[in-house]
């Protein structure tokens, strides 16, 4: 319970009216007040739906909106759910909102933080955290992430969606089978903003030492998932359908680089005894469909990708040197002097870059966080190689090739023991 | 006449010689002082060496830049110039301390100066150090910054801010070692407006046609792109 010590006294008060619960929802929310009120209402629906007996409550955790985001969300009543869903709570379903301390930054491991606390005060059984950024939230997502916990005494529900064959490049050519080759279990999305959880696996979680490190401060979704693998606890899927976000971030790759890859990099130091004696992947159990591909035309400007990553090479050479083996940078500078047509980034050559990349950042050879953005050239010209090798492929095709990739990685995680037994 | 000249002459001979008696022994503990001073230089050569090992010293060299500036002067690594720093200075302070002890006027107030000079001399080559790891990390983190938004000319730019650290970084060093202080801010005044009248220049007139194409491309790009898909990478 030491825990409290970082919640407001006004949001103790508050949890000590809700006394314990079955169901908590997690709502992180910053300057969301155009859609915060709908997908409230979503919420709602979803539990009445889904959980009309259970003690439910949602936790808003605020990173300082400006726009009335908590007021929205404490606004919203479930009065306004009943009718259209017919349904009615047996339980009073409670809307709490709490500002979390140093507000002038949003940050998504406070949030998290405070959700995890509240979930461990109130004694939650299941837990779910909600995004107030994904465009097309269904009531029936409360039901498939929570379900598995509540009935089925599952630990942790990461989400699968239906997404263009071309979206989410990091996660189908880094991320996913990455993660698949060390930590041997395969889920699609260890990153997501939304997923269900285990009050157990939260509170196993809240005890880390991941709050006090102030390296570790981004990707606390993709840690936590980690976590759940690392700690043996039960773990599946569910489908939710496609995945649209409201705003497109195809700029933002080089923070999305540090959320993800980079909380992944950190992770594979401390999990070191766990990921070094994994051999080959499981599959994970999941609900419905494994996941969808949607394939219609999109016009992508393949000549910036191409730009951006020859440019990267060249320029970055001097950081390259302190990153890369030397074979491995004089590849890559051959390949980026290829055609437009001819150009081709080999999967085993992406693997060999992004594990020497991994080996470089536990050595921390130059600032962890210039190793992290030096990956945003080359991540653009692999980007490119799935691009041009998919542009006409079906969806058998994509995941036939995104399945070749995760075994390259895990045929060469010997090279990546190697290099890393190397620095110790 | 002849007498007095022996006289005189045996008189200095023997002044001279109950002068370097009397000189002998401060000599002979000005050489002990010297040789000793060498092996607790030695020593503490060796121990510094060691621990610069320890703590990776080289590595931090080499991100600071000063490595590579040390072999292009073909010098060796800098723990080892670090080490051979310190043991010359710890055995000339030893060897100085020993020649105060000859009673020489005039050099024990260089002597003192010398001592009162070392602190601000640790100062100034950490100051460097510091400034040299500095003007390094910024440097990188601009050409990082850079490539990853396709601004045009990514490294000159991290030149531009490697410079500039780089002639602040010696104007303070300059400054803690009292050398010249006028002369320092002077040329530091005129090289500091200098680099950014060259910039302006350059900018303003060589790079007319590069500012063009860049300002058409963001442009063009801009509009262009209004009509693209965009990937998200999550």
């Amino acid at each position: 319970m030491a825990e409290e010590s970082f919640l407001t006294d006004d949001f103790l008060r508050q949890l000590m009216n809700v006394g314990e619960v079955d169901i908590l929802v997690g709502l992180p929310t910053h300057n969301n007040a155009k859609t915060v009120g709908s997908i409230v209402h979503t919420i709602q629906t979803g539990i009445l739906r889904g959980f009309p007996r259970a003690r439910a409550v949602i936790i808003n955790a605020d990173g300082g909106s400006r726009d009335g985001t908590p007021e929205l969300v404490t606004g919203v009543s479930i009065d306004d759910a009943r009718p259209a869903s017919n349904l009615y709570a047996l339980r009073t379903l409670h809307s709490i909102s709490t500002k979390y301390a140093n507000s002038s930054q949003p940050s998504n491991k406070v949030a998290f933080r405070t959700i995890l606390a509240a979930a461990e005060l109130l004694r939650a059984k299941a837990c779910v955290v909600m995004s107030p950024e994904s465009a097309n939230v269904e009531p029936e997502w409360l039901s498939k992430l929570l379900g598995p916990i509540y009935h089925d005494d599952f630990d942790l529900v990461t989400p699968t969606y239906s997404r263009h064959k071309f979206e989410g490049l990091l996660i189908t050519n880094l991320l996913y089978p990455m993660t698949r080759a060390l930590y041997g279990v395969r889920i699609r999305e260890t990153y997501s903003p939304e997923f269900g959880f285990s009050g157990r696996l939260g509170t196993q979680f809240l005890g880390q030492n991941i709050w006090t490190d102030a390296t570790n401060g981004t990707g606390v979704e993709l840690r936590f998932t980690l976590a759940a693998i690392t700690g043996k606890f039960r773990i599946c899927q569910s489908f939710l359908g496609e995945k649209i976000q409201i705003e497109r971030r195809s700029a933002d790759l080089v923070p999305a680089l540090r959320q993800t890859v980079g909380a992944l990099f950190s992770a594979l130091e401390p999990d070191f005894p766990v990921w070094s004696v994994v051999a080959g992947s499981e599959p994970t159990l999941t609900n419905e469909a494994d996941h969808g591909v949607l394939l219609e035309p999109l016009r992508i400007n393949r000549k910036r990708l191409r730009e951006m990553f020859s440019t990267g090479v060249a320029e970055l050479e001097s950081v390259f040197q302190s990153i890369l083996s030397p074979a491995t940078l004089a590849e890559l500078q051959q390949i980026a002097r290829l055609r437009d047509e001819d150009f081709r980034y080999p999967a085993e050559l992406w693997v060999r870059t992004v594990y020497e990349f991994a080996a470089s950042y536990q050595k921390s050879v130059i600032s962890r966080d210039h190793i992290i953005q030096a990956l945003a050239p080359l991540f653009r010209g692999k980007a490119l190689t799935f691009l041009t090798e998919n542009r006409n492929a079906s969806a058998e095709e994509i995941e036939n090739n995104i399945e070749g990739l995760c075994r390259e990685f895990e045929r060469l995680k010997p090279y990546l023991l190697q290099i890393w037994k190397s620095s110790e | 006449m002849r007498e007095m000249i022996v006289s005189e002459l045996n008189q200095a001979l023997h002044e001279l010689a109950r002068g370097f008696a009397h000189f002998l022994p401060r000599l002979i503990v000005m050489l002990i002082l010297a040789l000793v001073g060498w092996a607790i230089a030695y020593f503490v050569k060796v121990v510094l060496r060691s621990v610069l090992r320890l703590i990776k010293f080289d590595k931090l060299s080499e991100n600071a830049g000063a490595s590579q500036l040390l072999s292009k002067a073909a010098l060796p690594s800098a723990t080892e110039v670090l080490s051979r720093f310190v043991f010359w200075v710890a055995w000339l302070g030893v060897i100085l301390l020993g020649v105060s002890v000859l009673g020489i006027l005039g050099l024990q107030e260089q002597v003192a100066k010398f001592f009162l000079f070392l602190p601000r001399l640790f100062v100034a080559m950490f100051i460097m150090f510091f400034g040299l790891l500095a003007a390094s990390f910024f440097s990188r983190a601009a050409l990082l910054a850079a490539v990853n938004a396709n601004v045009p000319s990514p490294r000159v730019l991290s030149l531009a801010v490697r410079s500039i650290i780089i002639v602040f970084v010696l104007s303070v060093v300059f400054e803690e070692l009292g050398l010249a202080e006028q002369t320092m801010l002077v040329a530091f005044g005129i090289a500091f407006g200098a680099l950014m009248l060259g910039l302006a220049i350059a900018f303003g007139m060589g790079g007319r046609d590069l500012a063009r194409r860049f300002l058409e491309k963001k442009i063009v790009r801009d509009k262009k792109e209004e009509n693209e898909d965009e990937l998200s990478p999550l």
